[in-house]
This record gives C-alpha cells, structure tokens and sequence, in this order.
C-alpha cells in the first residue's frame, strides 16, 4: 500500500466503507470479558431507554439463563416468537430470522452473536443472521465475550487453556459500536459463587481454571484493548475520509529490535512494509547491553548498518542502554507507545534456550497485547572469540586484577589474625567480604568471582583449625566456609551488575554529552558558512581525521568549509560526495558507493532534502569511519541536518518578514497618498466652489483656480492607480457586468467633461455578461472617454459600440480626434507617453497607461488604432470567451 | 430645523460640510474622532449624521450600528476606491454615500433623499420618478402613461427600488429582497433582470430611471 500523494485527499476506500455504513443497519456489541458480567442485562437496559425514546425495538432472541434481573428487564418488550425445529426427536427453538424480517423493527436485539444455529436453519451461525438482518437496513444489538472473537481465540485459549468453537469472525465487528460491560474481576468470581452466573458448557469443565483472577484480568484487558483499537480504526477511518488534517492520537505503533545477527535488514524491511501497510509511525531500537559494549568492529558495524537502514527507510532511531535486551525493549516500547513489536530470533540449541530462556518468550509474557513479529535470523555461529551470549558480558579482567585481588585478601589475612586474637574467627569471614566487593565494583564479575573463592579458600587455610591445611574439621566451621562463599559470590554479582549499569550509563552519557554540546553550539549558529566551519572541526576532533562540508551547486558538489583547509576534490571524490548529495545515502571510502574515493560522504538530511554531505578522511588514507562510529556519525550528520535545515527555515522567514515588511509599507504609502492628499484637495475643491466672487476678474482667477486643482485631483487618481498597477497590489472582485450599463455609468460620471460631446451607445440589447471587476473596468471606461473628450473636436460625438464576435466581444470608443500617430499604437500606452498632437491639451499622460494596467490585468486586450470610415482616433478592448456568461438566466423560475 | 453632526478628522472638510449644510439652513455638530461622536450622538439625537469612515480612533464601520440605534439617518463619505467599504457600510444600514472629492449639490441632493426616507417612514403606495410611476398597492407599472407589464421577479426589483427611490441598493440587499438570502451571489439575475425591465420600460441604458453604480448596486434617480 502506498501513502496517497497528497495526504489530505481523502482515501477512496474510507469513504465507500463510510457510505456502506451509511445505508446498511448498525450494529452495536455489548462486549464482556466472561460469561456472568451483565451483557444482556445492560442491552435490555438501554434498549428499554431506546424504546423510551420512541424507537421501534424488538427482541429477537435473548437468553435469560433464568436470572431474575434479566427477565424483569426483558418485560414490556415485544419478543418475537422463535422458531421451532424438529431435531433428532427433541425440539428445538431458535431466533425466527423470517419473523423479524417481516416485522422490520427499527431495533432488533439478538443475544450472543457467537451462537451456532440449530441445525437446519438458514445460517449456521447466529452472526451470519445478524448480517442478514443489517443488510436489511434493520440495526441490531448483540453481545459477545471476548474469547469468541476469531483473532482472539487463540490468544485466550494460550492462557485459559480452554478452546471456544463458537467465534465470530473479526470482520462482522469491523465498524460495530463496541460497548464494554465490565465488572472487577473479584466480584464477577463473588458472583459465580453465589450461582448468579450461568455457565456455558466450555466454561463448566475447566470452572476453576477459566474464572481465577489472573485470567479474568487478562480476559478485562483484552476485551478493553478490543474495543479500543475498535475506536481506533474507527477514528482512522473518519479521518481518511474527511482527510482532516493533524494527527490522531491513537494509531499503531510499530518498533522494530534491531541486533547484530545477519538478517537484521530483513526485519527492518519487514517492519518497514507493516508500517506502511498501517500508515504507522515506527522506530528502529538497539539496546546496548553489557554483552553488546564487547562487540567487535564487525558486529558494530552490523548493527551500524541496520540502523542507518531503518533511517533511510524513515524510521526514528533509539538506542537504549540497559542491562538486558528484553528490559530494554520494555522501555523502548513503552516510550514510543508501541502496538506491535518485530524482532528476529536467532535459531540457537534447545539447549541454549533450556539454559537462558529465550527472549521472545519472555517478551510475550511481559508484553501481553502486543503483537509480536518473529522473524528468524542467520544462525547465531559462533564467531571468533566464541562468546556465549550470557558470558560475554563480562571480560576475564587484567593479571593486575587478580595481583590487587590476592593483594586484599592478604590484607583481609593479616587484619583478621589480628581480631582473631580478640574475638571469633567468623568476624574475620566478614572481613573477607571486602575484598570481594572491591573486585567487583572495579574489575567485574569474573575477578570477583575468582577473588570469593580465593577469600573462602584463604579463611579456611589461616583461620579453621586444623590451621594452614584446606581440612576442616568441625562441620560447623564448613558451614561458615561455605556461607562466606555463598554470600561472597551474590555480593559480587550484584556489585558487578551495579558496575555494568554505571559503566553504560556512563558511556551512554558521554557520548550525549558530546553530542549535545554540538548541538548546543550548532543551534547558536545562524549563518551557513560558520555551521560548515563548526561542523568540519567537531566531525576532524571526534574522529580525529580530516573534514569537509560539500553542498550542491550548479557545478557539482562544492566545498564550503574543510578542516584543514582543503582544494578542490579529485575527480573520484567529486563523484562519491555528488552521488551522496543525489541519493541521501553514504558514499565513498567505507560504504557499498564508489570506494575508491578516500573520502567517505554522509549525506545531511532535514524535511526530505539533502542539504550537504559531510566528508570524512583519514590522513593516511586508511578506512575513514571505524564501523562503530557509524552511529556517532549519524547523530552528528541529524545534528547539522536539523541546525541546516532551522537555518534554511530562518532565511525564508526573514525574507518572509522582509516582503511583508515592504507591502506593508507600500501600503501604508498609498493609504497616506489618498488620504494625505486627496482630503486636502477635496476641501480645496469644495470651498473654493462657495467663494462668490465680487469681480468679473476674480470669477476668471478663481475658475482657474478650481481648474489647477480640479488637474491636480485627476494626476493624483492616476498616479494612485498607476501605483497600484505597477507595484502589483491591485485586488480584484469579479462579478457579472452588463456592458451596456458600465459605459452608461462611466459617461454619467463623466458628464461634465463630455459636455457638448453627443455620447452615443452602439451595444447590442442581448449581448452577454462579462465577468471582470466593475470597479477597474469603470475606471479603464472613465480614461477612454476623458482621452476621447480631450481630442474630439467641440460639439463632435463620441461613439461607444460593442460587438459580439466569433470568440469575443469587443468595445470601441470612437472620437473625431487628429487620431492616432503612425507607428505610435503601442507607445501611446506607456506611461507619460503624451504624443506630439496632445501637447496642451493638459492630462496627465497615464490615462491610457491606466486603461492598459487595469485592463490585462483582468484578461482583457486593449488595441489603439484609427477608425476606418472617417478621421479619428478608436480605442478597442476585447473580451475573450472564456470571461462571457451568458444573459439568459433571471432565477424567474426559482422559488 | 433638521440637526446634522459631522464625524470627520480633516478640519477643512469639517468646515466645507458645515458651510454647505448651514447654507441648507441645517443645524451643524461637529466631531473630529469616534469618541465624540458617540458623545455627541447621545447629546444632540440627531436627525442625521454625515461620517467619514477613516477616523483616527476607530474604523467608521463601527459606529454604523450605533448611529442607526439612535434612529439618525446615516450618509457615509468615502474615498474613490473604497468600493468594498461602501458595500460593507451600506450593508450595515446607511443610507447612502457620497465619494470624494464630492460637489456639493451632490451632497445636498443625497442629503435630501436619506432624510425624506426617515422622515416619512412608511413608504408612499404610489412612487413617481421622472415618467415612471409605480404603484405598490396595485402592483402596476406604467410608463409616460403605458401599462407595462413585468414579470413578478421584474417588478420586485423595480417596487424594491421605488420603495427607496433616490437611495442606491446594494446588489446583496436587492438580491435578499426578491429572489432570497440563497441567492446574494447571483448578480446576473439582476443583471438580467434590470436589463428586461428597460426593455420594457421603453429605455436606453444611458438615460434609464435605474442607475447602475458600478460594484456597488442600483438606484432609482429620475435622469440627469
């Protein structure tokens, strides 16, 4: 299954399965963990509440046990007869499916949904009526215990040891409201006590077994995780279907065990195909274990290499240290809320297991509810150096040990000959102990060991009489030998353990720590070329070996930031760190990628991009990443690629911050402009229009007064819009324009400068709507006039026509003016362009620039030209096709 | 004697307003923010209110609904290019706008139509703009004396806009009015429409009774 495209589409399968759900009857299943919780009683409680409310609910078969609850309960409902069936001499009686077809209720109830049918009914089993019935439209309630869902049986079976036949099978629950009847286990086992629990047959063999309170918690449990990844699908498929964006909180998690054993990448793939199928988060967990810090390079690398896998393949990666491997899956899988769990089981000796137990046991047992993937690994060969997995844990410690070992015990001698004279030889054997302990939290459990045994051997050579012989010959004085030993050998054990804990811990640590410190120090960088430079000389010390940083540029692979500083690369390395860059996987000296290069290349990888590669080289030319400290490498790599890619987030942000900041300000600067100015104007305007003027030569200084601002109102209105064409911010809202009517409204606007100019409308009465915005296309309008009105003779008509053609329509505005200028058709359009012929005329010069912005910003074409009947100038602006809505459609008809 | 307040920060066009309206023989308050303004419509209830939608201390939409709780009649004065805030200011309930730079018979003819509309509330049963009389009671149209007859959708429209004659209707208050609140977007409906009750009427665009006001919607104006 593949991830949709695009994640917010809903998925075609959710929603047909939504739309099934819609039209067939619902079924809702009142589900326990065991017979006797209360199912049937609870249904018929809320169907009575149902029934209350006014819907149609009949009961199609429930079994009272003759409990007395139930019966009262089951009154004022309308019970269908059951059928009678004639069966080997007895009569039978079951649920009469024809009956409640017939009677087609809103609300059927039908008891134990795992029943199997008498013979000779239509179905043989309860569940497929109850299929019937939905596809029926009829809703239907129903109950079940948990032991007869299909995928659960086996399951139950593996802890009660008790097999139902009766199941249901899973997909008959798929989309079902689950409701959980529960009760503590405690009082469900009071209540058996009491005879208030009918028993079915299966049940009554095995009474004792099947109802103890361990598997009545486990029966709980699974019947609550049931019903939750109920919901779950149920949440998941809601969510596909109305692709709602975000995550749900309760989905499958996958976690897969990776180890050093061949075949690692398969489970990692396998996990890798689960979660996908799932749409699933997953992770990839290593647990250091005491045994794993003696790995050698070999296994390292092995583990290396399935981790690095995993992340490619987009898992997250998690390495827990803890003292064993089945411990730390616990915890891994705690942490990442895991529902399943792939791990790979080495195929070892009954023998071995015998001894050890196997970890896939054990997981099943401390992790009930998870279902576990086994997959089988290589075969566990024992590799030089022969180690047993429970063994290896623990090194034979130095010759030095035992010398500081033989040393104490020495001591341990000489200080217990001096009590001895004072008190009893058994407070020497104490003093024995510390020598043990003292090996053991230094040296380990082997030394320690060895030191317990040399102490017992010791105490008995100098202290039990007969002294100086290893006899002894008072049996008590065996005892205290054999005491020492035994508390000895635990001490160190526990001392040994306690100092296998710290040891991780402290490895663990100080690798985070360095990492962190990295971090620390990446995050405080801001620019590019200083991350490189940081990164080269933290990546050179930790692995003591040369570094560069490379990202992609148009000319292959370039070198940002290198330690020492380093050329150029050679051809090879070249094409190692180009194919690092091209696929995000490792290149180069180390890798499965072009070898030859002496340099190794990881690529640095954040929010699906391959920012850079980090090369690594050892002076010596020798291997570049010793294979356990490939994860080192890696975390580094993650590092640089989350500090990259917050850098890459910052730039857009501040170039965001930095266009938001301009339109602001342009804005702001138009908003100032015809406000600041035009409010003067308008004041100027109007109060000039209430002076009376006392002398004819004041009317003429004042006529040209209101003239001068009347033009410079005019020039600021343009200027305004052309500001707003060029600067891009003009916002449209298109709507249905009738053409006619917005040439008749500019020309009303326009009256006082067309007057003595006839305006004559040309415009066919059926012509279709254009969809533009009315308010720039009564601007382009109003420029076209005012430029007619300025070159059309005094007392000249101003024509406006407007055609339908093959695929448009098209507007001109014609005038009696000199016309247009050969060759000037396009330049009459640019800004300030004023030809020749307008000189003093007045006008701004961006009227027709206006007209040209306003209109290709719409989608229309404007064209100067000369009419061809007689002199003058015609300016046309065509409408295309797909801007026409036809003029037919008055909603007379509707409502 | 009709009471008018000016809400206007500019105190040139305060004074342009105040002459012209005084020249009307209106009694003229004045304020400079929305503070005052809502003081001063407390103090001088008055008859209507000339607001200018830019103001210094709050957006002139605002003051829309207060204004028409005090019962005044409410012209708004905006800038050339502020179509959707003429829509939105007429929509909340004012009566009508003028643009500027406005000339001042202009305002004074608008100025008489939104007080007329307050002050006789109920509208006439019988409507008459330049040749056109429609008569609401009897749902007859006739024109220069002619019977003329109209689809219902056609004589909505036109009683719609003879019920405000001389205000402009916002295409979403005409498109509420008949074909309803389903319909606020059709615009060619009107379109059409407008365009099939000139026919009928007998007029040409130009010098038709209904008045288009491109982006913003139609008023009925006998022809200028």
């Amino acid at each position: 299954m593949n991830e949709p495209s695009n994640p917010r589409r809903p998925d075609p399968d959710a929603l047909l399965r939504a739309a099934r759900a819609e039209e067939r009857g619902r079924l809702k299943v009142f589900l326990g963990a065991a017979p006797g919780v209360g199912k049937t009683y609870e249904m018929l409680s809320e169907a009575a509440e149902r029934k209350q409310a006014g819907t149609d609910v009949v009961v199609g078969v429930v079994e009272t046990h003759g409990r007395r609850e139930t019966e009262a309960r089951l009154a004022g409902f309308e019970v269908l007869p059951r059928k009678e069936v004639a069966w080997q001499g007895h009569t039978l009686t079951d649920m009469d499916i024809d009956a409640v077809l017939a009677r087609r209720p809103g609300l059927v109830l039908v008891d134990e949904l795992a029943h199997t049918n008498v013979p000779g009914s239509r179905h043989e089993k309860r569940w497929q009526d109850v299929e019937e019935l939905r596809d029926a439209g009829i809703d239907v309630w129903s109950t079940v215990n948990i032991q007869h869902i299909e995928s659960l049986n086996d399951v139950v079976a593996s802890f009660t040891r008790i097999r139902v036949r009766e199941t249901v099978p899973d997909r008959v629950l798929d989309g079902a409201e689950i409701e959980i009847v529960d009760i503590p286990p405690d009082e469900l086992i009071e209540r058996l006590r009491e005879g208030k629990v009918y028993l079915p047959e299966e049940a009554t063999r095995a009474l004792g077994h099947f109802f103890s309170r361990s598997n009545l918690s486990a029966l709980r449990e699974l019947a609550l995780r049931q019903a939750a990844q109920q919901v779950d699908a149920q949440v998941l498929d809601m969510v596909r279907a109305q692709a709602l964006e975000g995550s749900w909180g309760s989905a499958e998690r996958i976690v897969v065990a990776v180890n050093e054993q061949p075949g690692a990448a398969d489970l990692v793939r396998a996990a890798r195909r689960m979660a996908d199928a799932l749409h699933a988060p997953w992770s990839a967990v290593h647990v250091e274990t005491p045994r794993s810090l003696q790995f050698g390079a070999e296994d390292r690398a092995a583990v290396a290499n399935a981790m690095q896998l995993a992340g490619q393949l987009g898992a997250r990666l998690v390495n827990i240290p803890a003292a064993a491997v089945v411990e730390g899956l616990k915890l891994a899988m705690d942490d990442a809320r895991a529902t399943q769990l792939f791990i790979g089981k080495s195929v070892r000796s009954r023998w071995f297991e015998l001894r050890h137990g196997s970890v896939v046991d054990r997981l099943v047992r401390e992790l009930p509810g998870t279902a576990i993937h086994v997959l089988p690994l290589g075969p566990a060969a024992d590799r030089p150096g022969g180690r047993t997995p429970a063994g290896a844990a623990h090194s034979w410690g130095t010759p030095g040990n035992y010398l500081l070992a033989v040393l104490l015990i020495a001591l341990a001698t000489a200080a217990g000959s001096l009590f001895s004279s004072v008190g009893s030889i058994t407070n020497a054997a104490l003093l024995y102990l510390l020598p043990v302990m003292v090996t053991a939290t230094r040296h380990g459990l082997r030394p320690a060991l060895a030191t317990a045994l040399l102490s017992s051997l010791a105490y008995n050579f100098f202290f039990i009489p007969p002294l100086y012989t290893f006899t002894i010959a008072d049996p008590q004085n065996l005892i205290t030998v054999l005491v020492l030993l035994g508390v000895a050998v635990t001490a160190s054990q526990i001392a040994a353990r306690m100092r296998d804990h710290a040891e991780l811990a402290r490895s663990s640590a100080l690798q985070n720590s360095t990492l962190a410190e990295i971090a620390r120090r990446l995050t405080a960088v801001s620019l590019r070329e200083e991350l490189g430079h940081l990164l080269c000389s933290e990546a050179a010390r930790l692995f003591d070996a040369k570094a560069l940083l490379a990202t992609p540029s148009s000319g292959g692979p370039m070198v940002v930031a290198s330690v020492p500083a380093q050329g150029e690369l050679e051809m090879i390395e070249k094409a190692a760190a180009a194919w690092a860059l091209e696929n995000g996987r490792p290149a180069g000296n180390g890798t499965d990628t072009l070898t030859a290069s002496e340099w190794q290349f990881q690529p640095i990888v954040a929010g699906e991009r391959v920012h850079a590669v980090l090369g690594i080289a050892r002076a010596d030319a020798g291997r570049a990443v010793r294979p356990d400290q490939v994860p080192l490498l890696l975390a580094l790599a993650d590092q640089a690629g989350l500090a990259l890619e917050r850098i890459a987030l910052e730039e857009q942000m501040a170039s965001l911050a930095h266009m938001q900041e301009r339109d602001r300000l342009r804005a702001a600067l138009l908003t100032s402009l015809s406000h600041d100015l035009r409010t003067p104007l308008t004041a100027t305007l109007g109060l000039l229009a209430e002076i009376e003027p006392a002398s004819a030569v004041q009317r003429e200084q004042l006529a040209a007064v209101r003239g001068e601002a009347e033009r410079i109102n005019r020039f600021v209105a343009n200027l305004l819009d052309m500001v707003r064409i060029e600067s891009g911010s003009l916002q449209q809202s298109l709507e249905p324009v009738d053409l006619a009517e917005a040439v008749a409204a500019a020309a009303h606007d326009l009256r006082r400068t067309l007057k003595g100019h006839p305006v004559r409308l040309e415009i066919a009465p059926d012509l279709p709507l254009a969809r533009i915005d009315p308010h720039l296309f009564h601007h382009c309008l109003i420029n076209l006039l005012d430029n007619a009105a300025k070159f059309a003779p005094a007392g000249s008509p101003i024509s406006i026509e407007a055609r339908r053609m093959a695929d448009a329509i098209t507007l001109a505005v014609c005038d009696e003016g000199p016309g247009i200028p050969q060759g000037s058709e396009e330049r009459i359009f640019d800004s300030f362009a004023r030809l020749d012929v307008s000189d003093r005329k007045g006008g701004t010069g961006l009227g027709l620039a206006i007209v040209k912005g306003f209109a290709e910003a719409m989608g229309l074409a404007v064209r100067a030209g000369n009419r061809t009947d007689r002199r003058g100038g015609r300016f046309t602006i065509t409408f295309p096709e797909r801007l026409l809505c036809k003029a037919d459609n008055t909603g007379e008809a509707q409502a | 004697m009709t009471r008018v307040l000016i809400v206007e920060d500019d105190p040139a066009i305060r004074l342009l307003l105040r002459r012209s309206l005084e020249r009307g023989g209106k009694r003229v308050a004045e304020a400079a923010n929305a503070r005052t303004a809502l003081a001063e419509l407390g103090r001088e209830s008055p008859d209507l209110v000339l607001l200018d939608l830019g103001l210094p201390d709050r957006d002139g939409l605002e003051l829309i609904p207060a204004i028409k709780a005090a019962g005044a009649a409410l012209l708004v004065v905006s800038a050339r290019e502020a179509t959707a805030e003429k829509v939105a200011a007429l929509d909340l309930g004012a009566d009508d706008y003028i643009t500027k730079p406005f000339d001042t018979e202009e305002l004074e003819a608008r100025l008489r139509t939104a007080l007329r509309h307050r002050i006789g509330s109920l509208p006439p049963s019988r409507m008459k703009c330049g040749d056109l009389l429609v008569d609401l009671d009897l749902r007859q149209v006739t024109m220069n004396g002619r019977l003329v007859h109209l689809a219902p959708k056609e004589f909505g429209v036109l009683a719609e806009l003879a019920r405000n004659a001389g205000k402009v209707l916002t295409h979403a208050h005409l498109l509420r009015a008949v074909w309803g609140p389903a319909h606020l977007d059709d615009i060619e409906y009107l379109r059409v429409t407008i365009r099939a009750i000139r026919r009928k009427l007998g007029e040409e665009p130009q010098t038709s009774v209904i008045r288009n006001e491109p982006a913003v919607g139609y008023r009925l104006a006998p022809p200028s």
